[in-house]
């Protein structure tokens, strides 16, 4: 290479080192990710592959390439950092069974409904992996949350681009309408801020908004029932005033949390069941029932009876929660 | 055959709807109405240099035989400082334009832009205002009040007297290379504070389309309150790239605190509500303007932003995300081969809802 007195080559020359370096440490790091799957017992291609489609999905964000739809949700997001980074934590620390997960549909809108338990949300998003696993096109999960939810910093952004948008008719409605598959947990904070002692009691399901909003749409609705949560976050008591003082809906006490910090928000490596049981017969029943508070009482009535009833058929043959 | 008022017209928006006016089929004669002299050519137009205020204004609609009202002129304050005037201005100014209207048995029709910050920005709000919400848990600063009284006092008008239309336009945020407004600014300043941990949804409205709506709302005969947005959200974080400036996270407690402080000594103004909607943003559901106004945006948020961006010099950050880009490729690729540069697989499922409709 000649050096010309103008210097242009040298800062060409500058420009290839840093990308001769730059090049070194992509190497080194290809190098630490090979040796890490190895020593933690994963085939090198799998991983190699996922760490691949991430940082494939790092580059569009990026550039921009990605983009949200109205509501905020993220598709390459969720598939390439959410789902991936959740999947562990499904598959080898919960060791997720899923039961019945023909009963979802391939397309169109419909309505799945769980009970809620274990002192922080986690059955929901765990619900969500397992329906991007186990519908034949990978279907998402759309999730209906809490105002508290879009309030809390990080939280809430997480949320919003993994699918999550506020538990409320309208939103409700729309995802049904633009034929998603939508996820709602109508006890709320009532059933994940449950002390230990009333696990898998359902509680009181809401107002019934969530089976006006699949009646108007003539969505199927699906009762999902999650076991393994429960003692994943036993919850031992509910510091009242600490909840009061921080604006939060209680504050748990676990077996971990929270005397062991940041630790204790690990959870019990419990055995997880997610059962989707078939849709309710809503036969004879139109958009214009939505409006008869009597029909949407006793839909949501059946929906929560049968919740119920599965849950403890399901306890009943797991046996231990921890084996 | 028409003839119809503007008020606001020496404005950029104003200006470009009284001359496109000219040319619309059904109208005949525009007649701009400012306090000021126009800044922007008027066409065919005619100016009167009025205020609202002015006892003149029955007398100039009696005599020009106006039959359409179109008012453009409701004022954001760009200072707190500015705020008794434009109040002034705003609902004073627009009682006394509709007594006038209301007075003269020609007017038939009286269009207002209103705005769509009357519903405010919270994490309660649902994912999509439509016209009959109110705001959930967000405030409302003081121009969304101005213009939910404003609105008021039309509606009543209308009740009052018989044969008098009234139709309210919400529109977004209004953005495009020769709009000025708090908006256009933040997001194309060199370092736009965005809060961190949040990521509010965007949805912006084209200068063009404003236009193209405004005088779609003039000529037809839909009534009652109509949202007005270009299809699509996007993230704060991608719109103030998009626009041209440079996103720079900060801790909200720590924004307002310094928001507060730049206030006091008039250095710089982000009011509160500003702020609630840079953290939770807002979606419009626009189905009344597409059905009943029949107009479709030729802009989707996204070029809307991208057009704001396209007339600002690029930013240094700029270079540093395309270093970060190739860095990222290059590791994919020493991965897997296959995804080299290709800002890799279409996602499944995803036909990029930004894309939206176009006529």
């Amino acid at each position: 290479m000649s050096h010309d007195p103008t210097g242009r080559d040298d800062g060409r020359d500058h420009a290839d080192d840093a990308r001769a370096q730059v090049a070194r440490l992509v190497g080194l790091l290809v190098a630490v990710l090979r040796w890490s799957a190895r020593e933690a017992g994963v085939p090198e291609t799998q991983i190699e592959a996922e760490v691949a489609s991430t940082l494939a999905y790092a580059r569009r964000a990026v550039t921009g390439e990605s983009a949200v739809d109205e509501f905020g949700f993220d598709p390459d997001f969720t598939e390439h950092v959410y789902l991936p980074i959740l999947r562990p934590l499904y598959r080898r620390w919960f060791r997720t069974q899923v039961h019945g997960a023909e009963n979802l549909p391939r397309d169109g809108g419909a309505l799945v409904v769980a009970n809620h338990s274990g002192t922080i949300a986690i059955d929901s998003v765990m619900t969500q992996v397992a329906v991007h696993e186990h519908t034949p096109d990978h279907r998402f999960l759309r999730l209906l949350g809490a105002d508290l939810v879009f309030a809390t910093p990080f939280l809430g952004q997480v949320a919003r681009r993994a699918g999550t948008t506020l538990a409320s008719r309208g939103d409700a409605h729309r995802l049904l309408e633009a034929g998603e598959l939508v996820g709602v947990w109508p006890e709320g904070f009532k059933g994940v801020g449950k002390p230990f002692s009333e696990r898998y009691r359902l509680q009181r399901f809401g107002r019934g908004g969530f089976v006006a909003a699949a009646l108007r749409t003539g969505s199927p609705v699906v009762p999902c029932s999650i076991v393994g949560a429960e003692e994943s976050y036993p919850m031992i008591a509910d510091l009242a005033p600490v909840a009061q003082a921080l604006g939060l809906p209680y504050f748990p006490l676990t077996p971990t949390f929270p005397h062991l910090g940041l630790l204790g928000l690990v959870p019990l490596p419990t055995r997880w069941i997610i059962d989707f049981g078939e849709p309710l017969d809503t036969t004879g029943l139109g958009p214009d029932d939505a409006d008869d508070p009597l029909v949407v009482f006793d839909l949501t009535d059946r929906v929560r009876e049968h919740i119920q009833t599965r849950l403890h058929r399901l306890l009943s043959e797991r046996g231990h929660p921890f084996t | 055959m028409s003839t119809v008022l503007v008020t606001g017209a020496s404005r950029y928006l104003g200006a470009r709807v009284a001359r496109e006016l000219c040319d619309a089929s059904g109208v005949d004669r525009v007649i701009g109405l400012d306090g000021v002299e126009p800044r922007h050519p008027l066409g065919g137009a005619e100016f009167v240099r009025s205020d609202l205020r002015n006892p003149l204004l029955g007398r100039i609609l009696a005599r020009a035989d106006v039959d359409v009202v179109l008012h453009l002129s409701l004022t954001e304050p760009r200072t707190s400082r500015e705020r008794t005037a434009t109040k002034e201005h705003n609902v004073i100014g627009t009682m006394q334009l509709l007594a006038a209207a209301q007075a003269r048995a020609g007017v038939r029709r009286v269009v207002l832009k209103s705005t769509a910050s009357v519903y405010g920005s919270s994490a309660k709000d649902p994912s999509h205002f439509t016209e009959d919400d109110e705001a959930r848990g967000g405030r409302r600063g003081g121009y969304a009040r101005d213009a939910l009284d404003v609105e008021g006092y039309l509606r009543s008008a209308a009740r009052r007297r018989p044969g008098l239309a009234a139709c309210v336009l919400r529109p977004a945020h209004v953005v495009g290379p020769h709009v000025s407004s708090a908006m256009t600014d933040y997001l194309r300043s060199s370092f736009a504070p965005v809060p961190l941990g949040f990521d509010a949804r965007l949805q912006v409205l084209h200068a063009d389309d404003a236009v193209g709506a405004l005088v779609a709302a003039t000529t037809s005969d839909v009534t009652g309150t109509i949202n007005v947005a270009a299809p699509g959200v996007v993230g704060l974080r991608r719109a103030v790239r998009l626009a041209g400036g440079t996103p720079v996270p900060v801790v909200v407690s720590t924004g307002r605190l310094l928001s507060g402080l730049a206030r006091r000594v008039h250095l710089w103004e982000m009011p509160d509500e500003a702020i609630d909607h840079l953290m939770w943003g807002r979606a419009l559901d626009t189905t009344r303007m597409r059905h009943d106004l029949g107009f479709h945006p030729l802009h989707t948020t996204r070029e809307a932003l991208a057009d704001l961006g396209a007339a600002a010099p690029a930013s240094p950050a700029h270079a540093t995300l395309a270093a970060a880009a190739a860095a990222a490729d290059g590791l994919a690729a020493r991965l897997d081969p296959a995804l080299v540069g290709t800002g890799a697989h279409a996602v499944r499922g995803h036909d990029g809802a930004e894309a939206g409709p176009r006529p």
